[in-house]
């Protein structure tokens, strides 16, 4: 395997991973929670590094699970005092867990691996470094069997509990009722949240993961109203994200997480603009289109009204109907445009008249 | 001595240092349509979901047969305030029905035949079939409320809690509600629902509990249902 394909294979991974749990997260509307304990596992991380005084030790991710867990408990405790909303919550637990980390960090960790730059922005381009050796051999770099593990972990929780997952997102009350706690598929899914974070924060930094867990859970929710079809849709769009942006980091030689995150924001741009049904050019289309049939259905109304009335004459000229409707000459003279191309109305001697099938469709329309 | 169905004792329920709900004690026979009544912040929605155990009271018990709630779960169904969930979900009403059968399949189990089939059994029985596989955010409040009913009924179950079930629904609606809720009693079914309507708990319900942080009375409308009560229940409103 070659570095690039190691490092590309990485991006992919733990895009897939964060845009899977991200979907639960976005509906649970706890996007910023995310960020939260993508910074705070630090704290866990360094706090398992001093016990274990190794980097690849895997209680390096279940210290980062543990403060993951602690940084919700704690948010939610500081919420049920009511004193506070959850966001000032979060505010308060973050930097405080978060500072303890980089106070450790800085006083007694100055010399290996771990410093701060890398914390927070990470580097992919290093992932082909580390290798996994088993035996003696070399059989690939070790985030792709970290974060592979992880993904699977993720992917496996999320079919066996997908029943459970979307009951308690949906309904939390009758959840509880049915005898599906919602204390433990919240925790169960924050608990994995950490373990995704770990991973993906040293390939993409702990500054860059929000994007990844909410870029595409959003995007595909423009798509589809599904929540089946959201979550692989929120793959695919992690998937493609993360290959187009290493192209791009590889294309302009910068930053490989940054390439990925910046695409993240264009993908969910681009589809925010042109989603087929909630997408901005499809509401305005709509809105247009919902205009004119109002236009046509008013004008054909107001013909018929006044139809064999000796009011007929004044109000259906051509030149003084625009005043009757209380219309613009120009909205008049697109309906017009309109009625008189689809035959519903003829236009003789400046009068506006009504075809029969002018007529069938007013009489229709207004049933 | 008559055995009853439900029986609260001695239930207070604080969030605060105020008490919400003070010192409960409810005992309600099987088969009945009770209306639980009483002016805003009275404690209503508090007083069912502390009867299902979503909230912990600060002392006293409910017992349902004769049992704790856990051992009985299977028997008791849950119709949620329409404003608790958000309609945005990405979810057909079918799906939403179907939800209601996920208590008779414990954990990790996914619905099969028989569940989907019952779904839509209570989707036409709620008059809803034609809009069974659209996305929930299309929904009006009465159709809403419809949905929840449908997901209740599948729950199939002997005592139904409902919380606000007519809030916000047309004259339509509630009719159709109604008499759901009376077939349920023809089956011997027990329905308990917080009630907002004054002028329509006699038509409507069997039962009623007026509940203002205490119960200040409770028993059949007949007999409770008074405008004295209702005076101790709502104060003097003139």
């Amino acid at each position: 395997m070659t570095p690039q394909l190691e490092i590309a294979i990485t991006a992919v991974i733990v895009s897939s991973a964060c845009a899977l749990l991200g979907v639960f997260l976005v509906l649970r509307k706890m996007a910023m929670m995310t960020d939260a304990i993508a910074h705070t596992i630090l704290l866990g991380i360094v706090m398992a590094f001093f016990f274990t005084e190794s980097l690849n030790s895997p209680f390096l991710i279940i210290g980062a699970a543990i403060i993951g867990l602690l940084t919700v408990y704690l948010t939610e405790l500081l919420q049920r005092t009511k004193l506070m909303a959850e966001d000032s919550a979060i505010g308060i637990v973050f930097p405080f867990l978060f500072s303890i980390a980089i106070i450790l960090i800085s006083r007694y960790a100055a010399n290996v691996h771990l410093d701060v730059d890398s914390v927070l922005l990470g580097e992919l381009a290093f992932v082909p470094f580390d290798r996994f050796i088993v035996f003696g051999r070399d059989i690939g770099a070790r985030a792709i069997y970290i974060m592979g593990t992880i993904l699977l972990i993720d992917l496996l929780y999320v079919a066996l509990f997908y029943k459970e997952l979307k009951l308690v997102t949906f309904d939390a009350l009758l959840a509880s009722v049915l005898g599906f706690s919602p204390i433990l598929i919240h925790y169960s899914l924050m608990g994995l949240v950490s373990i995704t974070a770990v991973g993906a924060f040293e390939a993409v930094g702990s500054i860059l993961v929000i994007a990844f867990m909410v870029g595409p859970p959003v995007s595909a929710y423009m798509l589809t109203d599904k929540l089946r079809n959201m979550l692989i849709f929120s793959i695919l769009i992690g998937l493609i994200n993360a290959i187009i942006g290493y192209q791009i980091s590889v294309f302009f030689d910068v930053s490989i997480a940054g390439s990925i995150a910046a695409f993240t924001g264009i993908t969910f741009l681009a589809i925010f603009i042109f989603a087929p049904k909630r997408g901005m050019v499809t509401m305005i289309y709509t809105r247009r289109v919902q205009r004119i049939d109002y236009g046509v259905n008013s004008l054909l109304f107001h013909l018929y009204n006044h139809e064999d009335t000796n009011m007929e004459e004044e109000e259906s000229n051509i030149n003084s109907i625009n005043q009757h409707l209380h219309w613009d000459k120009r909205f008049l003279e697109k309906i017009l445009k309109k009625v008189v191309s689809s035959r519903y109305v003829v236009l003789s001697k400046g009068y506006l008249k009504l075809t029969p099938e002018g007529r069938e469709h007013t009489i229709k329309s207004f049933k | 001595m008559q055995k009853y169905l439900i029986e609260a004792e001695d239930m207070t329920v604080a969030y605060d240092k105020k008490p919400v709900l003070w010192d409960i004690d409810l005992k309600i026979p099987k088969g009945i349509l009770m209306a639980i009544v009483g002016p805003n912040g009275a404690g209503k929605s508090t007083l069912i979901k502390a009867m299902l155990n979503i909230i912990r009271p600060i002392s006293g018990k409910v017992l349902f047969n004769g049992c704790d709630y856990q051992s009985q779960r299977q028997y008791i169904g849950y119709v949620p305030q329409r404003g608790s969930v958000d309609w945005d979900f990405p979810t057909s009403i079918f799906d939403v029905v179907l939800m209601g059968t996920y208590g008779q399949m414990g954990w990790i189990k996914r619905p099969g035949r028989k569940q989907k089939e019952k779904a839509m059994d209570a989707i036409k029985k709620v008059g809803m079939e034609e809009f069974a596989h659209r996305q929930i955010s299309q929904l009006s409040g009465g159709q809403q409320q419809r949905v929840f009913l449908a997901r209740a009924l599948v729950q199939d179950a002997d005592i139904y809690f409902m919380d606000e079930p007519f809030q916000g629904v047309d004259a339509k609606t509630e009719k159709a509600i109604i008499v759901i809720l009376k077939e349920l009693r023809s089956k011997g079914k027990t329905v308990i629902a917080v009630h907002h309507d004054l002028q329509t708990v006699k038509e409507y319900f069997d039962w009623v509990t007026l509940l203002n942080t205490k119960i200040i009375k409770y028993g059949e409308v007949d007999e409770v249902f008074t405008a004295e009560n209702l005076k101790l229940t709502y104060g003097n409103i003139s």
